[in-house]
């Protein structure tokens, strides 16, 4: 699998990063560099094996624990706005939105 | 009288309980040294807010009310959200961020009620966002290694191994994601720990890889690391979904147990040719020791240890692209100055806030998980997630602990590896199988190799078997000094 | 193709529609922290660390949310799964913190079911795919910014349950009964309240046409309808474009659209391009719902009656027709004001058509709900008992009717006070009646040679000269029987 500069850009762009052109190339040789130790992964045969998004799935049942529906938090917005870049009437600033 | 900082956490604690010391001079001691230090260990200070937990701590052990770790410093990995201290994970993304809540670890060890009563003594330097094996990719500046200051000290919890290692503090919180702990543990001559995965919270621990994450001490000995750990373990259910609602535990409670018996797995896939020799020798005298008191070495095989490189490096960064979506320059963290609309503000502030190792993770996550090629990479890692995991349960039919090196090599010198990305991935070969089945695992110093660098050895655990290592480690301890040397010769 | 397929046809093309509802649910709670739902509180006032994506912040689950679910699923007769699972879908944008929702993809909570409605007389039923949870964003507000917009997460966090039809919907009728009918069915088990204005209710629009027989169409979404006038107006408007652009050989682009209420016009959205890639992945914060059974039974034994199961029992029970079962069952409110009427007099289908008829009309009007109807369920109950018992006619009682509503009163003394009491003494009657046969002798030749409505013209009399105090019915059987004789 080798990833092509055009897919670095899809990609740059869906992870909102930008990336100068030898910033690009240079992640371009180094994504590629890892993907073929990806390769022998690929070939596995895993049919009929279930993927393990939680480790202690292994042994034991894993469940979702749910809370009760109590609002218990209150209003903090001063302490949570503490490290914003920019805040006005208490309304996070972002350059505007457009649809 | 022993100098303060070659005490133990363990003999700190039992001082100050006896009131023969105070934590306001204990503090002051370790504060004085950890500022005078120069290998970079620590990203930021706040004297004021130590000495006023040391005071809290001297209250409370004058109150009776003190926690059992009551006034001994400590310090935490830049990783934990502190109020007291700004958080930057060791990146520019969170240059001077000041979190409104503690991490549930930092309140677990702390001065706070309910807490063990450790006074921090400052934030610890990290690979940015717990990302790297050497403590280089810290956006800040690298730290070295206290046995020899032109080599890396390991990663990502560099600077909570350099500052254990140099006796700038007695302990210190990691996070081991792939093996963060163990390594610099291995390559720094400590004792650090990686429980089972939900034993410790990950509330305030800033996300990596989430199904991976796990906080743990790192200090000189096995019995200062299971004190520290049954602090910072126990249930946060209201906080964390993915902790264990398992109680509590004293993982001390054995330390002493005799290894009669016990059956130590050798995994031949950690023998293999890519060892380095004075590695080999250690970890192989090591083994010999445990013979000796009494434990029986069973050769065994972990097939798909070396399918952990891939497996862990598609995972860990498809969560971690996903986790640090939340740096967008809108709430927190950096934005940048230099934009005309809103998506070249996006663009800009996450490519001046991240460093190369994390954008390349966040480029490869995105990629295995966008469309197409999610079934192939992701979901095929996985499967054979699952299938790692269940090599550990057979192996473990025939073995109580498993055992062998922490790493292929000694830690390797400053900027040896920065420009080879993957060489650094293959060195974790060791410790990823463990952190994919979310097992318990550990480092603790047994000898030194090439160049004279320090040489760790990894045992691994059973599913809540934390306890059962470290007696393990601490019988080791019993039989070697490997742990009480430090670096320039003195004990 | 049936008659009634055609008739829905624009311009020979069918419509084909399916519907995405977001419902906020009535939680006191965000679905994955502890901050409060209320609506209206200042900016970013019930936005705590988890809703704002502070680093180390994770999400719990809140379980009035799971149980919402739960509640839903079964009104609408669709399979509650025993595990389900959360994963993030990921994307940037200003209102969403996290970069990604946390919401629902290859296993949703709840699976399949049906929603039942009437259009016009005729039912019709759209099958559901699924329904998911997930939690909503925040806000972008534009106004007092120049350049610039201001973001207010409070919102963000609110759970809501997204509710997908096949597309099984075909006009834009149909589409407003569905969301009509949808809506009655959250706010009747009280699972959300409805309000669109506040956002609490909000439908997306699929929307594609085609040539009946042929492959389904490109569709193009019509986002956040929140209201029923909106909704139908959009879609005629998106249909009638999408026909036009066919007709002058331009293919239809897949896209998102927003409905202009000034202009009555539907536009694309700025184009986002991979907006489609969302790298869906399970959320390794988030182990597995799991929903035993046992609870699933506790729920469905604890739940107010339905409204489809409530409208099959007075079908059953009270003999109505299904068409004024599903009316009355329109709000538990208007359910409950018929059953107490229909009780008390032992006239359903009457109490019924009063109801339908008169009563809507007025509450319509006012734009009034039935609680707060000037005619109370005892009173209606009272006016119809006299209507069946002979005392008074139907047009006499719209004159109660009208009485009680305006001034109030008792039933039996607005009879009284106004004269109104019918006219059942038959000798009277057919005095009156040979009285009227005898001055229109024309009428009683043509009724006699066939022409049947030459009646007509003799009842008016009739009643006219019974000052209305005549029972039709009577009128009608004491004329035929003379005319005949």
């Amino acid at each position: 699998m080798s990833l092509t500069a055009q897919e670095i850009d899809r990609i740059a762009n869906l992870a909102r990063l930008e990336l100068p052109p030898e910033e690009g190339q240079r992640m371009l040789d180094q994504i590629n560099g890892f993907f073929s130790i990806v390769e022998a992964m690929r070939a596995v045969d895993t049919t009929g094996v279930e993927p393990l998004p939680h480790p202690i799935a292994t042994i034991q049942e894993v469940a979702l624990r749910l809370r009760d529906d109590i609002a218990s938090e209150a209003n903090q917005r001063e302490a949570n706005q503490r490290s914003a870049p920019a805040v006005e009437r208490g309304l996070f600033l972002v350059p505007k939105v457009i649809e | 009288m022993t100098a303060l900082h070659d005490m133990t956490v363990a003999a700190l604690a039992n001082q100050l309980r006896a009131k023969k010391i105070s934590a306001t001079e204990v503090a002051q001691h370790f504060l004085a040294r950890s500022q005078a230090d120069t290998s970079g260990a620590f990203l930021s200070f706040n004297p004021e807010a130590t000495l006023a937990q040391a005071k809290e701590a001297d209250a409370q052990l004058a109150a009776g009310t003190a926690g059992p770790l009551a006034g001994v410093p400590m310090a935490h990995k830049d990783i934990f959200v502190t109020t007291d201290f700004p958080t930057t994970a060791g990146s520019k993304m969170l240059e001077g961020y000041r979190s409104p809540f503690d991490a549930t670890v930092v309140r677990k060890l702390g001065v706070q009620a309910g807490g063990a009563g450790m006074v921090n003594v400052g934030k610890l330097n990290c690979d940015e966002f717990a990302m790297g094996s050497s403590n280089e990719n810290s956006a800040y500046k690298p730290v070295t290694n206290p046995w020899d200051t032109s080599r890396v000290p390991g990663g990502s919890s560099g600077g909570s191994s350099a500052a254990v290692a140099a006796r700038l503090v007695p302990a210190a919180t990691g996070t081991d994601t792939g093996g963060s702990i163990r390594q610099p543990a291995s390559f720094c001559s400590i004792t650090g720990i990686k429980p089972t995965y939900g034993r410790a919270s990950r509330y305030g621990m800033i996300a990596y890889a989430s199904s991976l994450d796990q906080a743990g001490p790192m200090a000189r000995t096995a019995e200062d690391c299971a004190l520290m750990l049954s602090a910072m373990c126990g249930p946060d259910l209201d906080r964390d979904s993915t902790s264990l609602d398992v109680p509590a535990e004293n993982f001390a409670r054995d330390l002493n147990a005799s290894l009669d018996g016990l059956r130590i797995g050798i995994p031949n896939e950690f023998f293999g040719e890519g060892l380095a020799p004075g590695v080999r020798t250690a970890v192989d005298a090591a083994l010999k020791e445990y013979e000796k008191l009494g434990a029986k070495l069973v050769p065994i095989s972990l097939p798909r240890t070396e399918l952990s490189i891939p497996v862990y490096y598609i995972i860990a960064p498809a969560e971690a692209s996903s986790n640090l979506s939340r740096f967008d320059g809108v709430k927190f963290g950096h934005r940048t100055k230099d934009y005309t609309d809103l998506v070249s503000m996006y663009k800009r502030s996450r490519a001046e806030g991240f460093g190369e190792e994390v954008k390349r993770r966040i480029m490869t996550g995105a990629y295995v998980l966008s469309h197409g090629y999610y079934d192939a990479y992701y979901l095929q890692a996985q499967k054979i997630r699952r299938m790692i995991s269940d090599d550990f349960q057979q192996a473990f039919k025939v073995c109580d602990v498993i055992a062998g090196p922490v790493a292929p090599t000694v830690a390797w010198k400053l900027g040896e590896k920065t420009d080879d990305p993957v060489a650094n991935y293959l060195a974790d070969i060791f410790t990823l199988p463990a952190s994919l089945a979310g097992l318990p695992g550990m480092s603790l110093p047994a000898g030194f190799g090439e160049e004279g660098m320090p040489v760790g050895l990894q045992l691994i655990g059973n599913y809540f078997k934390e306890a059962q290592l470290l007696n393990a480690a601490h019988r080791l301890q019993q039989a070697t000094d490997f742990h009480l040397r430090q670096p320039g010769g003195a004990k | 193709m049936s008659t009634k397929q055609k008739s829905l046809l624009v311009q020979g093309y069918e419509v084909v529609i399916g519907f995405e509802t977001h419902a906020q649910l009535s939680t006191q709670s965000k679905i994955f922290s502890r901050a409060p739902t209320a609506f209206g509180a200042e900016p970013n006032t019930q936005a705590c660390a988890v809703d704002l994506a502070l680093p180390g912040t994770l999400p719990v689950m809140n379980k009035g949310a799971v149980e919402r679910a739960i509640e839903l699923g079964l009104a609408v007769g669709a399979h509650i799964a025993e595990q389900s699972i959360f994963a993030r879908k990921n994307y940037f944008y200003p209102d969403l913190p996290k970069g990604y929702q946390i919401s629902q993809f290859e296993i949703p909570v709840v699976q399949g079911g049906e929603v039942s409605f009437f259009v016009g007389d005729e039912k019709k039923t759209v099958r559901l795919v699924r329904a998911h949870l997930e939690e909503d964003a925040g806000k972008s507000l534009h106004e007092d910014f120049i350049g610039q917009s201001g973001i207010d997460l409070n919102r963000a966090g609110t759970p809501l349950l997204e509710i997908v039809t096949e597309p099984d919907i075909r006009s834009s009728d149909e589409a407003v009964a569905y969301a009509k009918e949808l809506h009655k069915i959250v706010t009747w088990i009280g699972i959300c309240d409805g309000n669109m204005q506040e956002g609490s209710f909000r439908c997306d629009a699929n929307v594609s046409v085609r040539k009946p027989g042929d492959d389904l169409g490109t569709r193009r979404e019509i986002k956040n309808l929140n209201s029923f006038k909106f909704m139908q107006q959009a879609i005629d408007f998106e249909v009638r474009w999408q026909i036009e652009q066919i007709e002058e050989g331009h293919a239809i682009q897949q896209a998102t659209v927003l409905f202009d209420p000034d202009t009555g016009e539907t536009r694309a959205m700025r184009t986002k391009e991979d907006a489609a890639d969302y790298r869906y992945f399970p959320d390794p914060d988030l182990p597995p719902l799991v929903i035993g059974r046992d609870w699933v039974a506790r729920v469905q034994s604890e739940m107010t009656e339905l409204p489809r199961v409530m409208a099959a029992r007075f079908v059953t029970d009270y003999g109505l027709p299904e068409y004024d079962a599903t009316t009355l069952t329109q709000s538990k409110a208007m359910a409950a004001y018929f059953e107490a009427a229909a009780k008390a007099c032992g006239q359903a289908k009457l109490v019924s058509n009063w109801v339908m008829g008169e009563m809507s009309r007025r509450l319509n009007a006012g734009e009034v709900g039935i609680e707060n109807a000037s005619v109370s369920a005892a009173q209606l109950a009272a006016m119809i008992g006299r209507i069946a018992d002979n005392t008074i006619s139907n047009s006499a009682a719209k004159q109660v009717f009208d009485a009680l509503w305006t001034e109030g009163g008792e039933v039996d003394a607005i009879i009284e006070a106004k004269g109104l009491k019918q006219m059942n003494d038959t000798g009277a009657l057919e005095a009156i009646i040979d009285e009227v046969l005898a001055a229109n002798p024309k009428n009683v030749e043509e009724f006699r040679a066939g022409n049947s409505k030459a009646l007509n013209g003799l009842v008016g009399p009739i009643m006219k000269a019974s000052k209305g105090k005549a029972n039709p019915a009577q009128v009608n059987e004491l004329l035929l029987k003379k005319l005949q004789a």
